[in-house]
């Protein structure tokens, strides 16, 4: 257990805390925070540690949404509905990946880009089985007032946090993640050196679409209503990555922090420029991009350097 | 016959697919970017050729030689001055960067002219004509000649004049090109120029056919996408053959399936073809 990963389990102690302090307001945006850093965290797994440009994340957010939606609709359990939504996204992400992870750069982006067209359009499309673009509502589970509603939704996703942080550090300490490290510095090496590639990239993205399926399913559970152009939104792809990049790519106390700095300059645009909000995230997008390319890990003092990056 | 008006259409529409694609295609072929500002781009001169229409009365026309040289300039400023700073960076944050600018881009044009959707209508509507039973609309007609018109010159510019030759020849090998003594990177920002110019002249023929918004720039982007995978990447010709498959395909597949299906059927066939066949119908292996 190194240092990093403690103080990230301490940090995630601290979260748990919030509901002794704050109103309901807090609570939805704690659990956002939560949401978004399982999304980052899980995305590393996939484009950090494996440096695949993945952008399938809203994929699989949307297919866990539905997939719990549709299943509590038949009268399952949230928790069973929310197991089976992460389970059936591990399978169906390993078996796509099988076939999606043998493309490299530029395509492998465009082919995840795609993912998400697909599906939404095959759910927009199944209008019997959810709702098609009128979208799907779906029960209600805890219930009795706001504020215990929005403790159990805080608790479900922290919960879910939790988890996708052990498994990223398991990941990390494994045989798993020091493939994963291999495939990105090198890919015909490590494959010439005996190294499953194939299935080490389909596990990774495997897992990462679990959590992220798992967390859409929480979501769609605590926002009560879901439509395909909401939950397949590439935002969720997208903003995944600016959060690790913010944090710094690769490290999972890093890209937590960076999902938590994101979430707080949204919540400020948000709410004092409506109309421009878009444009202020795609200006912050660009600024760290130019400005702060290797996330704010790269600030830590002693380790600042400035390097030129272009050529 | 039915048969006959499905492959005119198909024609007509791939022409316009092609001529959206065509722009990108350069980016990416020479840059190595994904252009995610295109769709943006094509819309913001989809409005140009009504503001054009609507407040000096210049028919569509003119507005493609006001368009192409206006968004030249952008696209030159936008790469010397934003996107030479990462152009060597990995496709993670080249796409990144273009998404952030593509957010920028949109947003501005959804605070300054509405998300309304807008038509631009030609006063004295130019009808459609019918040749033994295929009826084709007359402005549609015209949208192909111009996208046709439009990949033509870029087909001579690229094969005829010295700026075309060194694009190509930093598209084949940056390297060698640098020891021909082409400067690459004026050559980028041409290139990115000349994508941005090939997406207004794009959007000024979309405006007379598809009502106009900034919400449409996601579905222009979209057919890029597939076109460019299914041509070939960087060629004239690869995107003319992507744009007819996929107008084929999506025709016959709205016949058969109806016509919701077409968009999925589209990025099935693009994945497919990803895997199938990464360099495209008319690309050459290993030149990627």
């Amino acid at each position: 257990m190194t240092r990093v990963n403690v103080s990230l389990l301490v940090l995630i102690a601290c979260v748990a805390a919030l509901p002794l302090f704050g109103g309901a307001y807090a609570l939805r945006l704690g659990t956002i925070a939560c949401m978004y850093s399982i999304l980052a965290l899980s995305w590393n797994v996939v484009g950090g540690f494996a440096g695949y440009p993945s952008f399938a994340t809203a994929a699989f957010f949307g297919f866990g949404a539905y997939a719990t939606g549709v299943l509590m609709n038949d009268g399952l359990p949230l928790w069973l509905s929310v197991v089976i939504a992460a389970a059936a996204a591990l399978l169906l992400a390993a078996l796509l990946g099988a076939v999606l992870l043998r493309l490299r750069g530029h395509y492998f982006a465009i082919a995840s880009l795609s993912l998400v067209e697909v599906l939404r359009e095959l759910v927009n499309n199944a209008t019997d089985l959810t709702g098609g673009g009128m979208g799907l509502n779906i029960p209600l589970v805890a219930g009795s007032s706001v504020m215990s509603d929005a403790t159990f939704f805080f608790y479900a996703m922290w919960g879910l946090f939790l988890a996708t942080a052990l498994m990223v550090m398991a990941v990390a300490s494994s045989k798993l993640g020091f493939g994963l490290a291999c495939i990105r510095q090198n890919e015909t090496a490590s494959s010439m050196v005996g190294l499953n590639t194939t299935f080490y990239k389909s596990l990774a993205f495997g897992l990462s679409a679990c959590f992220v399926s798992a967390a859409g399913g929480v979501y769609a559970a605590c926002v009560h209503y879901i439509d395909p152009s909401d939950v397949f939104d590439i935002l969720y792809s997208v903003k995944p990555i600016v959060m690790a990049l913010m944090g710094g790519l690769g490290s999972p106390l890093g890209v937590a922090c960076g999902a938590f700095l994101y979430l707080g300059l949204e919540e400020v645009v948000w709410r004092n420029y409506v109309q421009i909000h878009t444009g202020v995230l795609g200006l912050l997008i660009v600024m760290l991009l130019l400005f702060l390319p290797h996330g704010l890990i790269s600030l830590r003092p002693g380790r600042f350097r400035r390097r030129a990056k272009h050529v | 016959m039915h048969a006959a008006q499905i492959l005119i259409n198909a024609l007509v529409l791939g022409c316009l697919y092609a001529c959206i694609a065509i722009g990108f295609s350069l980016v990416w072929g020479v840059l190595n970017v994904i252009n995610l500002i295109h769709g943006s781009f094509i819309v913001l001169g989809a409005y140009l050729a009504f503001a054009l229409y609507y407040l000096l009365h210049l028919s569509p026309w003119y507005a493609v030689v006001v368009a192409a040289p206006l968004f030249f300039v952008l696209g030159y400023l936008l790469q010397r001055l934003i996107l030479n700073r990462v152009i060597t960076a990995p496709v993670l944050v080249t796409l990144t960067l273009t998404f952030g600018l593509d957010l920028i881009l949109n947003n501005a044009m959804i605070y300054f002219f509405r998300a309304d959707y807008r038509k631009l209508t030609l006063a004295p509507p130019l009808g459609s004509i019918s040749i033994l039973g295929v009826v084709v609309p007359v402005d549609r007609l015209i949208a192909t000649a111009s996208a046709l018109a439009l990949t033509g010159i870029l087909y001579l510019l690229l094969r005829r004049s010295r700026v075309g030759r060194a694009i190509v020849a930093v598209r084949l090998d940056r390297d060698a090109a640098v020891l021909m003594g082409v400067d690459v990177k004026s050559i980028y920002a041409i290139a990115f120029g000349l994508g941005a110019a090939l997406a207004g002249c794009a959007g000024v023929v979309m405006a007379l056919i598809f009502p106009i918004s900034p919400l449409t720039s996601s579905g222009y982007l979209g057919k890029a996408f597939v076109v460019c995978v299914l041509g070939g990447l960087g060629s004239v010709s690869g995107a003319l053959a992507g744009g007819l498959l996929l107008a084929l395909v999506a025709g016959v597949g709205s016949t058969f399936f109806g016509p919701s299906h077409a968009t999925t059927l589209s990025f099935v066939l693009l994945i497919i073809f990803l895997i199938l066949r990464p360099q495209g119908l008319l690309g050459r292996k290993g030149f990627e």
